[in-house]
């Protein structure tokens, strides 16, 4: 029998990350994520890795690439504020199409707002924080165990794909502690980028049939340049319609190509539900709770528990929707993922958003209250 | 010398864009005869640069090549150097780049004493931009954001380096080609962070604004900047060479600390 | 199926309440339970409003949050102003008398535990107190044995500290016996 331990949410982040492979960190201390950097702190060195505290997250987020580019794998962790600082490098990630990943333990703001309060209130951030038009993927925990293994996950598919990509914790998930098992046949699988084998045939930007270019890590036996520039597929800015159009679509495709690899969700109740509730990260516990109780009721809800963020798992939602009376959006937030859901829906009218953004999580009775309403 | 040219340079990326009379293909030169002295496996050398005219640089030579973001190039940097440390990294940036945008960054790589050689292109203009004044357009002169001449006053770099820390800092005047590729050797040798600050001209967005007449003419008024901080050509100041110390380098600061966590057992995943 | 307990543990931060209910998360784990800890707290570490909350099943915990404790302790005038209200029907109250000085019954079940005066008469200084209260609730409710706990104390405290902490435990352990008592009176 495997002791189930009590562990938090950060601190299964961080862990996760190590299973994961990953040995080099770079960041700012932030609360409500600093525990992350405190473990790396502490558990890099002992596996011969790099822990580096930066000026800033701007600087955390370059040094991350910096690593990335030498093959290593490598994180950083932060809040809103760190988050929209590392925004312009993470466009740099993107353009240059180097692996990393960015977890933001989401506290409410705008700016300083409430360092210690949770909020979901950075998800379009996740999305469109940066200038220029690029994909990313974006996953949300919601319990500790899961916060270990999306942090896996995260690391795995930035390597598959190529692309920064922002694990979106709130603080609620980041701070709680649960108990957690891990199985002793529970293995962690490392994907690895695809290497440049031969470089005569190919190129470090090439638009290959999966859309992922193979990677030539600096310090290996090919030299490339990288550049946040428009590039074509050897690296070099140009300047050409054609190029330029080219590039732009396939950093698009290469995650829209590959949707079912990169997207999931989880359904609790939803066939035979006529109340649909879609939610993420800590309030898709608050809807679980609601669930639970409706169906004690006698009420059939159920729960689609999206753990994709970006790409939004439109076909999912849609399907899920199907023959609902109503789709409940809880969100801790003014109703960002909400904006989503409202696009994929049939019907506008369908929709119940519930917006809490008092720090506070929504609770299964504000669900309950509006279940009621229309129900 | 025109073989050694080649070799460093990717020609097939060239012409470059700089404006006729720029200094930064000249840096660029001394930069290759030092690869020269040198004689790095290129795949082993990482050339960082950041954003502005000077930034180019790092797409025309063929080493493994990071053109960053405006100001971030030495944090690039640093991410590169702490991750593998045998690759020997040489940062390019513009004054605009290492003195406003990237100003924190550039005191922090100083006082962290990261080994890697920094060389800051000063042309005392943002060259890229079309020619606004930096922190290093000395006071009085003219800029396209500054048409009645600049109010403010501009970094003494080396001073700002040494405050912060770095362990070579050294500045030199373009026309010292010869002194500048000794520096760049010497830098790369030396233990920590070394930093050159290369006094150059942007004849088009900075000369011709302030009448400083053709780049050779700007060439000789450098020579006068490059005195009036206490540099002459004697031999006395042959290194043009400010301030060299020894002090604890970062990466060897790190992998002590790693012997000691290693000490205390392993870690639990 | 035992009881559910949603115990809230409210004061300042300082107090060590926080540490007090992951510490008792674990142990409730160590004893086959589920748990779940949750914090609030503001941003500075020391003075500010603070709680440590844990909620123990023998099901699985989907909202992680409190909203009507069963358990609720209050070191401070405030957190009895701030929470008390929101104690369950038959929820019970520990109040610390030292710090709290209303002290009229509020609710049914509601003990009274001087929890930081043994605590600075016992071992001398007030930071022990979030072992005290441990001790306190561990007796007053059973909600884990006793023994569980001390194991648990291992890989929280190191071996300097482990000691005073026992003994801050043990100082609870008794403090609550005796307020049970004083409760049996007040009740008869
Ligand atoms: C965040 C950001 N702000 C502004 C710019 C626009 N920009 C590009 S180059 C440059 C100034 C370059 O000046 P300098 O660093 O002195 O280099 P030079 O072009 O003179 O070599 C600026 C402001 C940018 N690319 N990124």
């Amino acid at each position: 029998m495997v002791k189930p331990k009590l562990m938090q949410g950060n601190e299964c982040c961080a862990l996760g990350a190590l299973a994961a492979g990953v040995r080099f960190f770079a960041g700012y201390p932030i609360t409500p994520s600093t525990e992350i950097a405190e473990i790396f702190s502490k558990e890099l060195p002992k596996l011969g890795g790099v822990f580096m505290q930066m000026e800033d997250e701007i600087a955390s987020l370059a040094a991350v690439i910096g690593a990335s580019l030498t093959g290593k794998k490598a994180i950083t962790a932060t809040s809103g504020p760190g988050f929209s600082l590392m925004q312009e490098n993470l466009g740099f990630a993107a353009v240059a199409e180097v692996p990393c990943v960015i977890v933001n333990v989401m506290r409410l703001g705008p700016s300083t707002g409430m360092p210690t309060l949770p909020a979901q209130s950075d998800v379009m951030q996740a999305r469109w924080g940066t200038h220029g038009d690029h994909s990313v993927i974006a996953l949300a925990p919601s319990s500790v165990k899961e916060a270990f293994c999306l942090t896996v996950r995260a690391v795995n598919l930035a390597e598959r794909y190529r692309v920064p990509v922002v694990l979106l914790m709130d603080e609620v998930i980041g701070h709680l502690r649960e108990r957690v098992v891990f199985q002793p046949d529970e293995k962690v699988v490392q994907w690895e980028r695809k290497q440049c084998l031969n470089p005569k045939s190919s190129q470090p930007f090439e638009e290959t049939a999966d859309g992922i270019p193979p990677f030539f890590s600096f310090g290996g036996e090919y030299r490339h340049h990288v550049t946040g520039l428009v590039h074509d597929e050897s690296g070099f800015p140009t300047s050409q319609r054609e190029g330029i159009s080219r590039l732009i679509r396939r950093l698009h495709y290469k995650i829209t190509q590959h949707l079912s690899d990169i997207v999931q969700v989880e359904e609790f109740f939803v066939d035979d539900a006529d109340v649909l509730i879609i939610a993420y990260g800590s309030t898709a516990r608050s809807a679980q709770a609601a669930v639970v109780r409706a169906r004690e009721e006698g009420k059939k809800a159920g729960l689609l528990r999206l753990i994709t963020l970006w790409p939004f798992p439109e076909k999912e939602v849609s399907t899920a929707a199907v023959n609902k009376k109503a789709v409940i959006v809880p969100e801790m937030n003014m109703g960002q993922l909400a904006l989503e859901v409202a696009r994929v829906l049939p019907d506008k009218n369908l929709l119940f958003p519930i917006n809490r953004v008092d720090g506070e999580l929504v609770t299964p009775d504000e669900i309950l209250s509006v279940m009621g309403r229309i129900y | 010398m025109c073989a050694v040219y080649h070799k460093y340079l990717r020609l097939d990326h060239l012409p470059h864009i700089w404006c006729p009379g720029c200094g930064n293909g000249i840096v660029m030169g001394a930069f290759i005869r030092a690869m020269e002295d040198l004689k790095y496996d290129q795949n082993e050398v990482v050339v960082v640069s950041g954003i502005g005219c000077s930034g180019r640089i790092s797409g025309y030579l063929d080493f493994n090549t990071l053109h960053t973001t405006h100001g971030r190039a030495l944090a690039f940097a640093t991410g590169i150097k702490a991750a593998e440390p045998r690759l020997k990294i040489f940062v390019f940036m513009g004054d605009g780049d290492a003195t406003a945008i990237g100003g924190n960054h550039l005191i922090h790589a100083c006082r962290r004493n990261i080994d890697m050689t920094a060389i800051i292109i000063n042309n005392c203009t943002f060259g890229m931009t079309g020619g606004q004044f930096s922190p290093m357009t000395p006071k009085g002169k003219k800029a396209s954001t500054a048409p009645y001449g600049t109010v403010e006053r501009n970094f003494d770099i080396p001073a700002l380096a040494q405050a912060a820390g770095a362990t070579l800092v050294a500045r030199v005047g373009i026309y010292q080609v010869n002194l500048l590729r000794e520096l760049i050797v010497k830098a790369s040798h030396h233990k920590g962070f070394a930093l050159l600050e290369v006094i150059s001209q942007c004849p088009v967005n900075y000369g011709r604004r302030n009448q400083m007449g053709d780049p050779a003419e700007m060439l000789e008024d450098q020579k006068g900047i490059i005195k009036s901080a206490g540099l002459g050509q004697g031999l006395e100041n042959y290194f043009g060479q400010i301030f060299q110390s020894e002090q604890p380098e970062f990466i060897e600061e790190y992998n002590k600390m790693i012997v000691q966590a290693q000490k205390k057992g392993g870690c639990d995943v | 199926m035992s009881k559910l307990w949603k115990v809230r543990l409210s004061g300042k931060g300082g107090q060590g309440l926080i540490t007090a209910s992951i510490v008792l998360a674990d142990a409730a784990i160590r004893f086959g339970k589920n748990a779940v800890q949750t914090q609030s707290y503001g941003p500075e570490s020391r003075g500010g409003a603070c709680r440590g909350e844990v909620i123990i099943s023998d099901q699985n915990i989907y909202y992680p949050k409190i909203s009507h404790p069963n358990l609720l302790v209050c070191m401070s005038d405030t957190a009895v102003k701030t929470h008390a209200g929101f104690l369950a029907g038959d929820g019970i109250l520990i109040i610390d008398e030292t710090l709290v000085t209303q002290t009229r019954p509020i609710k049914s079940q509601f003990y009274k535990v001087p929890i930081t005066g043994l605590c600075r008469e016992k071992l001398g200084q007030d930071i022990y107190a979030n072992m005290v209260v441990l001790g306190a609730i561990i007796r007053i409710t059973e909600v884990v044995p006793e023994n569980v706990v001390l194991e648990t104390f291992q890989d929280y405290f190191s071996l300097e500290m482990l000691e005073t902490n026992l003994q801050a435990f043990t100082i609870g352990l008794k403090a609550g016996e005796k307020a049970i008592k004083r409760f049996g009176e007040f009740s008869a």
